[in-house]
């Protein structure tokens, strides 16, 4: 069961960029959030990218697949859900997803304590 | 004459597809049409309900419009159910209370999801999967719910669990049955796909019958089941199969199957000779059809008998591909291998979850049913042998065994039948393909457009595009390349839209002439596009976001998430001081330095709240950007030429800069490079080049479409014995050809392995200008030669841009911790994992200690 959330204002949604990703350090993790003004959707999903072993998710290039929003590695350019955290190339490896909401202009990520 | 009134009860997928044939057929004017509709919208996709949770935009499921009705004038009521058909008066009933006569009745009432009647059933967030409404609601529900649980394990309910996991939710799906899909797989193939989703999160209970559902304890209900087991969640969906609608016809007297369903013959009339009825609704030979396809067919044979054809509904095979939560799943004919006599070929692979089965008949001549899990490649082949009835080749077994040595056994579309049906949905065959190709229609767009062929379930995508490709290419035609799925269109086609359109965003291209979001392989083709026509500040706020990783960062992300730095040096000619200064650079960031295999200097190892720093240092000292990171040109190569070399006929060098300098930030479909020999020694490997030039004592050789890399390619000759005034008019026109024309990625040399007429063509294009456009060519290369400023530089001058794209955190200043160096040769490099872990291990002490 998981436990309760606690959110925490890591920017607000000026910072963020429309269509791409910022990392922001939350609770000592990396988390890449990231700002779909199409379809007015805020996701945030770990910036570790287990292919390359690098913390770069946030720097990807955004877009859809099939009607799943996803980010595409910048190293070795698998895909991403940016809902789930899975790979779309390769269904055994996911990455860890947030909580992200947005409160009067706030960003925050919900992290379970 | 007086016209009949015929009446439509659903709007439905089915109703629509009835109406959308019967107003373009011929006994269209016999009739006055009206309409009614339960749901608040006219006809939508269902069959793709479940991408809502994606767009949670209703238009992209739309199948029409009220335009459609309206100017097809048939009346359409929308949110309006029928409770009572009178048979005596020949009227039909609304809850509103309207009145309608008919003449002749058309039921398309679909089904309802089957909530099975245990107690409990209708507590709160207890919700089915049939409607937009349906998927509202449970979207409002996930948001305050943890767990969920499906109760189905069928096709519809792995879908709403794909739903349920995409919304955050901890996922359970309960099936009576020992396994997923009863229906469709065996028992085998079940246990594959159970192994495969359980791998992605979801939780199988099988073998459950529910009995109850009570308050929770920490959830907000308890699922009761009949071995004593309980599960608790806050949401429940029930996929428990659908039941037809059939209470209308019910309560009118008209005969209904034991089972529910509205009994119909061939020509889909019920027992009342004036009462029809389609879709999923109609019983038929004492079977009910839950797919779209046989109720479209359904519509069609209808709308043919109203038109006096002697046309017969004869049933439909229910075979099924899908791609459930990413694990693609099929099944064909008698998928649980009952025929007396079938025989079994059977392919299974552990480590990758892939099970095939073949179903073939005693004598293993004709195939009669199969199951795929994992892969569902041959599926479309095997569909075609079951349906056309084709003999199997020699050993069925290649159809579903990996193709070992490059080879597969499947059934390349040539060797269809012209009588195969590519689309069953639309009742398309192979046939009617060939005819449309004969009369011209080349493009898979218009192919779909007039035989809708793909557009309803979208099963036979695959097998309709390998049809007309390979037909196309039978007859000579060139297959059209879509850039990806946002894209109908080639590069070349979209470069022209952009051009003619004058379209400066990529946020406009989309809207006009694109779907989706975009991706990683239109965002960058498209912003190269408009970069090579406008040659707008790629990090504007319009711009950047297309941008390529390196391009957004004006710099090459190595795999460790630092950068490299290439400064501009242009010939490779450089200064003492300059070179200090790169060294000096280097030294105060801690970077690696090398020399690249193109004449200039990297720096490696650069974080990326660096790179402002570094950049101002070099563009103070009068460096600009290298473009290393976008497709763009890179270097032109020089060797010393002339000036210093004994056997050099001209000075290499100066035009190499000069060449470099006039078309540094072009940007193209891919990287451009260029070098200068000062003689044909050609020191500077100019026939490995796009751009070649080789010093003659008359003047220059030009060279074009040559690489090195991958697949090595000798440039050609192209012109001989040129001024250099000729010889730049010669290069601006080949380039800015090349940037038209070519595919994305794309570099000169296959490009021209890929133009029609090859290098006799393009001289006629560059040289004799054949196709007029040379001076057109020119000025274009002018505007962008005329706005080039260097994009570190512009860079450094934007605050905004500094702050938000250069820190590495959006909140904090701290640094990426998952950076290590360590030395090697007296420089740094990034440490293996191994190092990073040893790191780690030694407390900081005893490293300062040893
Ligand atoms: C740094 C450098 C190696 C070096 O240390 O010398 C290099 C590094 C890379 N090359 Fe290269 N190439 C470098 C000179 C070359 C050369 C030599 C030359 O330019 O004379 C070639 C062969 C000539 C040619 O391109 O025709 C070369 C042929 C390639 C290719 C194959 C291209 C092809 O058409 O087959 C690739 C792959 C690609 O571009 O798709 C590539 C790709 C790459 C990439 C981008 C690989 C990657 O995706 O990370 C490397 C990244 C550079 C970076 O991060 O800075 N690199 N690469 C050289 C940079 C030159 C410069 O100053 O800009
Ligand atoms: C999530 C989901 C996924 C599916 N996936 C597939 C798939 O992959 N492949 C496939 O082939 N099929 C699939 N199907 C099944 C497919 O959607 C149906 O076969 C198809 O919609 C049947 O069309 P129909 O017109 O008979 O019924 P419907 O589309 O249900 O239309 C019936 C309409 O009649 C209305 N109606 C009913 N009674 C009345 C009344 N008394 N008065 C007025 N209006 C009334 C209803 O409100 C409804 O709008 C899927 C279905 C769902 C729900
Ligand atoms: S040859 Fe391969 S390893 Fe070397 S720089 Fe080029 S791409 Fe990188
Ligand atoms: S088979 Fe369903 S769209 Fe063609």
């Amino acid at each position: 069961m998981t436990e309760p959330t606690v959110w925490i204002r890591v920017c607000t949604l000026k910072d963020l960029e429309p269509d791409a990703g910022v990392c922001a350090l939350v609770e000592g993790e990396q988390v890449a959030i990231f700002y779909l003004p199409r379809i007015d959707q805020v996701y945030a999903i770990s910036n570790f990218d287990p292919f390359s072993g690098a913390n770069v998710l946030a720097r990807g290039l955004t877009g859809s697949l099939g009607g799943e929003p996803v980010v595409a590695s910048p190293i070795y350019k698998q895909h991403f859900s940016l809902k789930t955290g899975r790979c779309l190339e390769d269904g055994q490896v996911a990455v860890p997803t947030y909580p992200v909401r947005i409160v009067h202009d706030w960003v925050e990520v919900g992290v379970s304590k | 004459m007086q016209r009949k009134k015929l009446v439509v009860i659903g709007n439905g997928m089915v109703g629509h597809h009835f109406i959308e044939a019967l107003v373009q057929s011929p006994c269209r004017n016999e009739f006055e049409l009206v309409v009614f509709g339960e749901e608040p919208r006219p006809a939508y996709d269902r069959v793709h309900l479940t991408s809502y949770f994606a767009t949670r935009n209703p238009n992209d499921l739309a199948l029409t419009n009220l335009d459609f009705y309206r100017s097809h004038q048939v009346t359409l009521y929308l949110g309006e159910r029928v409770i009572e058909i009178d048979r005596s008066r020949k009227t039909v009933y609304s809850q509103h209370g309207r009145a309608e006569s008919y003449d002749l009745l058309v039921l398309a009432t679909g089904s309802y999801p089957f909530v099975p009647p245990i107690p409990g059933h209708d507590r709160p967030a207890c919700l089915v999967y049939r409607t937009l409404e349906d998927l509202e609601a449970i979207i409002a529900e996930a948001a305050i719910s943890r767990r969920g649980v499906v109760i189905g394990g069928g096709l519809l309910g792995l879908e709403a669990a794909k739903a349920l996991m995409d919304l955050g939710l901890e996922t359970h799906v309960v099936e009576f049955a020992p396994r997923l899909m009863a229906v469709q797989l065996d028992e085998e193939g079940g246990a594959m796909l159970r192994r495969k989703v359980e791998a992605l999160g979801l939780i199988v209970h099988a073998s459950k019958n529910t009995q109850a559902i009570a308050e929770g304890s920490f959830y907000r209900h308890r699922l009761e089941f009949a071995d004593g087991d309980c599960l608790e969640a806050d949401l429940v969906v029930f996929s428990a199969g659908i039941r037809p609608r059939d209470e209308l016809a019910r309560k009118a007297g008209l005969e209904v199957g034991p089972r529910g369903g509205i009994v119909v013959d061939d020509c889909l009339r019920t027992s009342d000779p004036e009462i029809y009825a389609i879709g999923e609704c109609a019983l038929w030979n004492n079977q009910i059809f839950g797919l779209v396809a046989p109720g479209y067919h359904m519509a069609k044979v209808l709308v043919g008998h109203l038109n006096g054809q002697t046309t017969y509904f004869a049933g439909a095979d229910l075979s099924t591909k899908l791609k459930l939560m990413g694990v693609e799943v099929g099944a064909i004919g008698d998928s649980h291998g009952r025929t007396p006599g079938a025989r079994d070929f059977v392919y299974k692979n552990e480590c990758s979850g892939i099970y095939k089965r073949l179903i073939v008949s005693s004598d293993g001549q004709k195939l009669l049913g199969a199951v795929l899990v994992g892969d569902t490649e041959p599926y479309d082949a095997l569909l075609q042998y079951y349906r056309s009835g084709l003999d199997l080749p020699q050993q069925p077994e290649s159809l579903i065994l990996p193709a070992l040595h490059g080879k597969s056994g499947g059934l390349g579309p040539d060797a269809l039948p012209a009588s195969a049906t590519i689309c069953s949905c639309h009742n398309v065959s192979k046939e009617r393909i060939l005819e449309l190709i004969d009369q011209g229609v080349e493009a898979l767009a218009d192919i779909k457009a007039t035989t809708r062929a793909s557009t309803g379930c979208g099963g036979c995508a695959g097998l309709l595009k390998s049809v007309v490709e390979a037909e196309l290419k039978k007859r000579g035609v060139q297959v059209k390349k879509d850039l990806c799925e946002h894209f109908p269109y080639s590069r070349q086609e979209l470069y022209h839209i952009i051009r003619t359109e004058e379209i400066h965003t990529f946020d406009e291209l989309l809207t006009k002439h694109g779907q989706g979001l975009g991706c990683d392989v239109c965002k960058p083709a498209v912003a190269s596009i408009l970069a090579s026509y406008w040659n707008e500040y790629v990090l504007s706020d319009r711009h950047f976001k297309l941008q390529d990783t390196n391009d957004f960062r004006l710099a090459n992300m190595q795999k460790d998430g630092t950068y490299s730095v290439v400064p501009r040096i242009p010939g490779g000619e450089i200064t003492p001081d300059k070179l200090i200064i790169l060294g000096e650079v280097a030294k105060k960031y801690g970077l690696y330095t090398k020399i690249t295999g193109a004449q200039r200097i990297d720096l490696f190892g650069a974080r990326l709240e660096q790179l402002p720093l570094i950049w101002k240092d070099l563009v103070e000292a009068g460096f600009e950007s290298g473009h290393a990171y976008a497709k763009a040109l890179r270097t032109v190569k020089s060797c010393v030429g002339s000036t210093w070399c004994r056997y050099g006929v001209q000075d290499s060098v100066g035009l190499a800069i000069l060449l470099e300098n006039r078309y540094k930030g072009l940007r193209a479909p891919h990287k451009i490079k260029m070098a200068v020999s000062g003689c044909t020694r050609e020191c500077a490997e100019a026939q490995g080049k796009d751009v070649g030039v080789i010093a003659t004592d008359k003047g220059w050789n030009l060279y074009v479409c040559g690489n090195g890399g991958m697949k090595p390619r000798h440039a050609d000759l192209f012109a001989t014995d040129l001024d250099t005034d000729t010889l730049i008019q010669y290069i601006d026109r080949f380039l800015m050809f090349y940037v038209r024309t070519a595919d994305r990625l794309q570099r000169t040399a296959v490009w021209l392995e890929n133009l029609e007429g090859g290098l006799e063509y393009l001289r006629e294009v560059i040289i004799e200008d054949k196709l007029g456009i040379c001076a057109e060519l020119e000025q274009q290369m002018q505007r962008i030669i005329a706005s080039y400023e260097c994009e570190w530089k512009k860079t450094l001058e934007n605050e905004e841009i500094l702050r938000k794209r250069f820190r590495f955190f959006v909140n904090s200043d701290a640094t990426d911790d998952n950076v290590v160096f360590v030395t090697e040769r007296g420089q740094i490099r990034p440490a293996t994992l191994e190092e990073k872990k040893r790191l780690k291990e030694i407390p900081l002490e005893l490293e300062a200690a040893s």
